[in-house]
């Protein structure tokens, strides 16, 4: 029909600087650890005690622990450990919280109130809680850190899955649905899933981030993976007691922890810009 | 307003209760017998039983469980099974100084926050918005144990102002409390006060597109005027509900710090408590962590009525 | 026509352009109005209308500038390049604004009373705080809020929304300012208050000689409160004259567009709404015709709109297809006291009626009229709290949700919100198909395809559409997909609810006359929830009035708009407003 504009195609907006830095921040963790796997120029853990402490150079690009240990092939292995723990807590919180939050979105009544209670009792267990209690009974591992931090992720997913949730049943296109009596899961794939897959994906970067402080402050604690797996809490932990000759022994693991959460805060709030439908429309 | 603040209240006692729940069964029944870890593998069947019969853990889990459980409330945290000592004056000192890091922390990093957050907004097209909104996205991405350590080598073992580590009751000698709280303050308060920046902007920002302000503006009242009279309260919302989440972040991150400062709070007790494995120590303090963030939480709830009138009319 | 142009003018505007970086929203804007005059200006969404009101304040949004120029009596200069702090004492003291939306519009953690005394403080137009706070209470009873005391110490969300309108007013006229401006100021407003607020905002205005300029989409309303309009298309004017002429001899093509369109009263040969393509064959209405008083003419013209639609006899003794006994509907709320008793609303009290088959039944009612809570258990989609509905032999009351699987293959639902009802990640072919996954259809892919297509087809949009997703279509265009999917499995019911209530009026009429169509060529039986009494007067020919879970009024479209008996129907009937109705009164 003449009268009737087809609105032009969906102007995509172009990828924010945020949303690039981050993506890049994140990459160059990714290939670090994948690096690691084929190879580091030192083995990680293997001491040269006639080379320890020593500044940068062409042989240690980073320099060398107290013990001589190649601190560049550590902060390498180090990444690969920040990632595994990320993945799993994340996957976990994921795999947990989300449809849980889904649920309580949908079931309103007691499913809501028993969820949401539940997510309330959690959000009083920070990760590092849960992780420091982890550790008082069974003893500090990765595998401890990893659960911890997990489970300490599962109301955060829990929430935005719920609000998500809540905000598309509220619609008129799942009224419609109901009332062509489409079953609730149904509902639940076809309209609530796609609408707030945005919102999760977002909420995914996000507790990466946290879960990669968290790992940094457990192994800084030794709370997390064990020595003499390298892992950059613990680095950066150890060079405590160098600070006033070596501080760059500090710098290092640091600005590695700063890079991977900046990278993953930077990426979750560019992919909000992108899938926040207040901020896409028309204004 | 009555009705709002009973149902938070009971929401208040039953999550606590079955976070005790929670804990005990975590800490108490799963690592097996106290008496046992206490006294190591060769221990004597007579004295590991004179040893449950002392700690009491000879009665039903049940028992065992409201034992420590309404002793809680009390102060009284039972006594340790390893250094055979009682927990509650220990825990009622530590909690002190831990409280008075976590709440200087806050306040230090609110004042940070507002004023640089409310300036991120005001100027996000401008430069130095955009520079202010970049450093916070940064100070987030650091670690506060990595903020205190490089405020030890910049301001203790560079520049010598200040003792790197250490701590004086503020009772005993407040000169030399106050040199040694500035560095562990500062280190949680400047990651503290960049994550809030943060939310300070985006509520203002949010504010800022709101029609009353456009209302205030269209009754002659200038940008920043309209802003401060009609905007600050109402960006204190969602600004107060984050405040409180981070509070509780800060409860914990001073676990952390207390660490790399030494300062004998409760979380160099958590911690040390951890490494002896002493677990009725660590299953009383970390209650204690829960209980002040569940209070928090409540008390953050009775704010939000005095804030918003929509709230204090019922539904 | 207009004033002399020798009397100093209250505010002139010379070709104002305003334009983003990369596009042009209004341009050659040009604007004269003597004091106390009162000009329209009329405007489809996107037509730049506000954005000419919000230059005017000097209000743009970041990132829009202006240039031309805008002279205010009083003011020297050109007010385009006025500084903020310049523009801070001309806004609030010699013009002010009132916005659309009400309930956003003011503070809502601060009481009415310091809002509105807020402006006088600011411009220190009165000595005191305390002469602001009297003042304010005074303003308050000016414009007629019951109890002006109690409603200066009320918050914004305390009062009802025309209440806040009102309060808005208020704060506007405060330092009797040379000129108002209002932005769509009854949009979001009841019929029957929307009528309360323009005579009270026409009485104002002219008690204190404001100037006022009046923006809006609904020519009725202009027609009600101007002397003057400007009709604006794709950020120009594209006419300007006295409101009797525009209306009555429009010249530009776009203005008789819209005039057809927005003309509920007037249809073509067949019985059919003007749209913007047939308004070439549209009489405009001619002034002081038809007689205000001589309401039978307009029932003749109605009648014969209704003369050309086929009726489907109704055979004496046939069982109707919708039969509602004595419903109620209760829904509890959170008690707001400790002790008090858990207090309830009453969304449905003991409504009953009947709806024949092939019958075009309106339901007429205001906000919390109840017609929303009808709606959703005439679906299935709630259950009432007692009482009997019968959809298509099909009983709703206490059905479980594999019962009300057959009710609901009977009947389909339109919804109001162009946006709201197509799911944003989903294609228009799985949309529109989606009726048919209920469980017990079973129709395979291919099948699927050719309903689908078929479906596009009836409601006049191109097969591709099929394969592109809702945002790229425009508001009318996705009301049609809506049509499409309700219509695809074959109902015998269509149930609309508010269809054309967030349309622009050129579209409003297609959608109308399609909805028509489509009724026809399918043999539908449908009902007609809205808050627009000319809508319904257009397309139905029986009616319920409802008013707090009540049904007030039933009975044929003519004997409740000629003929109402109950107040309440009076009131809605005469607080409506037509364009020929207005223009007659004037």
């Amino acid at each position: 029909m003449a009268e009737e504009q087809v609105l032009s195609a969906k102007n995509r907006r172009k990828a924010s600087p945020t949303l690039i830095v981050g993506a890049i921040l994140v990459a160059a963790v990714v290939l670090a650890a994948l690096l690691s796997f084929i190879w580091t120029p030192y083995n990680p853990v293997q001491a040269f005690p006639a080379d320890r402490l020593q500044g940068s150079s062409a042989a240690h690009l980073m320099g060398t622990d107290r013990y001589g240990r190649d601190v560049f092939s550590g902060i390498l292995y180090g990444a690969r450990i920040t990632l595994l723990v990320g993945l799993v807590a994340v996957g976990i919180a994921l795999l947990i919280g989300t449809p849980l939050g889904i649920l309580a979105g949908m079931r309103r009544g007691i499913t809501e109130e028993v969820t949401m209670r539940g997510a309330d009792i959690l959000l009083a267990f920070p990760a590092l809680l849960v992780a420091i209690m982890f550790g008082a009974v069974f003893g500090a591992s990765t595998l401890t850190a990893m659960l911890a931090i997990g489970i300490g992720s599962i109301p955060g997913f829990a929430r935005v899955a719920r609000s998500g949730t809540l905000q598309v049943m509220s619609t008129e296109y799942i009224m419609a649905a109901r009332a062509s009596s489409q079953s609730s899961w149904r509902i639940a794939r076809r309209h609530v899933m796609p609408n707030i897959i945005g919102m999760v994906v977002v909420q995914c970067s996000v507790s990466f981030a946290i879960a990669v402080l968290a790992e940094a402050a457990l192994s800084f604690l030794g709370l997390g993976t064990p020595p003499p797996v390298p892992s950059w809490g613990r680095m950066l932990q150890e060079s405590q007691q160098f600070l006033g000759t070596y501080p760059m022994l500090a710098v290092w693991p640091g600005s590695a922890i700063a890079i991977a959460v900046l990278g993953f805060t930077l990426l979750g709030d560019g992919l909000r810009d992108r899938f926040d439908p207040k901020l896409n429309g028309e204004r | 307003m009555g009705i709002r603040l009973l149902i938070n209240l009971v929401r208040f006692v039953v999550t606590y209760v079955i976070a005790t729940v929670a804990v005990f069964l975590f800490m108490r029944a799963i690592p097996g017998d106290p008496a046992q870890i206490a006294l190591g593998v060769n221990a004597t069947p007579e004295l590991l039983a004179k040893t449950r019969a002392e700690f009491g853990t000879d009665r039903p889990l049940l028992v065992q469980y409201f034992d420590w459980a309404l002793g809680l409330p009390f102060g009284d945290f039972g006594t340790s099974y390893i250094t055979r000592q009682d927990i509650s004056p220990l825990i009622i000192d530590r909690v002190q100084v831990s409280l008075i890091l976590v709440i200087l922390a806050m306040i230090v990093a609110l004042a940070i926050a507002i004023p640089f957050g409310t300036y991120a907004a005001v100027k996000h097209r401008n430069p130095s918005g955009i520079v202010v909104s970049g450093i916070s996205q940064i100070g987030v991405a650091i670690p506060n144990f990595l903020a205190g350590i490089l405020l030890v080598v910049v301001f203790a073992v560079g520049l010598g102002w200040l003792p790197a580590n250490g701590w004086t009751p503020p009772g005993e000698d407040f000169a030399d409390f106050a040199s040694r709280v500035i560095l562990p303050v500062l280190a949680l308060a400047s990651v503290q006060g960049a994550i809030l920046t943060r939310y300070v902007r985006s509520a203002v920002m949010e504010v800022m597109s709101e029609d009353y302000l456009r209302t205030a503006r269209s009754k002659g009242l200038g940008k920043l005027e309209s802003l401060i009279k009609h905007g600050l309260r109402n960006a204190s919302i969602p600004v107060l509900t984050v405040t409180s989440v981070q509070l509780a972040a800060l409860i914990i991150g001073a676990v952390v710090i207390e660490r790399v400062f030494v300062i004998p709070g409760l979380g160099s007790m958590l911690l040390d408590a951890v490494g002896n494995r002493d677990l009725l120590t660590v299953q009383s303090v970390v209650m204690v962590l829960v209980a002040i963030t569940l209070i928090i939480n409540l008390m953050v709830d009775v704010l939000y009525t005095v804030l918003d009138p929509r709230i204090r009319k019922g539904a | 026509m207009d004033a002399p142009h020798n009397a100093p003018a209250l505010i002139e505007v010379k070709n104002l352009s305003i334009s983003t970086k990369t596009r042009s929203l209004v341009s050659n804007f040009n604007l004269r109005m003597q004091p106390g005059d009162r000009v329209g200006l009329i405007g489809e969404s996107g037509s730049g209308k506000s954005m000419t009101a919000s230059a005017l304040m000097g209000l743009l949004p970041e990132g829009v500038s202006a240039t031309g120029s805008i002279h205010l009596a009083g003011h020297a200069g050109n007010l385009v390049d006025a500084s903020d702090k310049q523009w801070q004492k001309i806004r609030g003291k010699d013009m002010t604004m009132v916005f659309q939306e009400p309930l956003t519009a003011l503070n809502p953690l601060m009481k009415v009373g310091p809002q509105v005394a807020e402006i006088m403080t600011s411009h220190k137009s009165v000595p005191s705080k305390s002469a602001a706070r009297s003042k304010a209470v005074e303003m308050l009873e000016s414009v007629k809020l019951p109890d002006p005391q109690r409603a200066a110490r009320a918050y914004p969300h305390q009062l009802s929304g025309g209440q806040r309108q009102r309060a808005m007013l208020a704060m506007a006229l405060a330092n009797k300012p040379g000129l108002l401006l209002c932005d769509e100021p009854t949009t979001a407003l009841d019929v029957t208050v929307q009528r309360q607020v323009l005579d009270l905002i026409l009485e104002s205005v002219t008690e204190l000689g404001t100037g006022l300029l009046f923006i809006t989409h609904d020519l009725s309303v202009v027609a009600n409160v101007c002397d003057r309009v400007l009709v604006m298309n794709n950020g120009q004017v594209v006419e300007e004259g006295s409101t009797v002429e525009v209306f009555t001899n429009p010249q530009h093509p776009y203005t008789r567009g819209l005039l057809a369109a927005s003309d509920l009263n007037a249809t073509d040969e067949k019985g059919r709404l003007f749209t913007v393509a047939s308004a070439a064959a549209y009489v405009p209405p001619t002034e002081n015709e038809p007689e205000p008083e001589d309401l039978a003419q307009l029932a003749a013209v109605s009648a014969e709109a209704t003369a050309g639609r086929p009726v489907l006899p109704l055979p004496a003794g046939d069982e109707p297809v919708i039969s509602v006994e004595d419903l109620h509907r209760r829904y509890p709320v959170a008690r707001s006291t400790l002790f008090g008793k858990p207090s309830e609303v009453h969304a449905l009290r003991g409504v009953s009626f009947e709806v024949a088959a092939g019958q075009r039944f309106g339901v007429v009612g205001e906000s919390g009229s109840g017609k929303s809570t009808l709606l959703r258990i005439l679906a299935g989609l709630d259950q009432p709290t007692s009482g009997s509905v019968k959809v298509a032999g099909n009983q709703i009351s206490g059905a479980k949700e594999r019962d009300l699987i057959q009710l609901r293959q009977q009947l389909q639902i339109v919804f109001q919100d162009p946006m709201g009802s197509l799911d944003p990640r989903m294609r228009v072919r799985d949309i529109i198909a989606e009726p048919l996954l209920a469980p017990g259809q079973k129709v395979d892919s291919a099948k699927q395809r050719k309903l689908v297509a078929e479906m596009l087809g009836a409601v006049g949009l191109p097969r591709d559409a099929a394969e592109r997703f809702p945002h790229q279509f425009s508001g009318g265009q996705r009301q049609r997909i809506s049509i499409a999917r309700a219509l695809i499995c074959e109902p015998r019911v269509l149930v609309a609810d508010e269809p054309v209530s967030a349309l622009d009026v050129s579209v409003r009429a297609q959608v109308l006359n399609l909805l028509s169509d489509l009724v026809d060529d399918y043999q539908l039986t449908l009902v007609f929830v809205s808050h627009d009494l000319g809508v319904v007067r257009h397309l139905c020919d029986n009616v319920v009035v409802m008013n707090n879970g009540q049904i007030v009024e039933s009975g044929s479209t003519e004997q409740i708009y000629d003929n109402p008996q109950h107040d309440y129907t009076r009131t809605l009937v005469n607080s409506s407003m037509s364009l020929r109705n207005e223009l007659s009164l004037r």
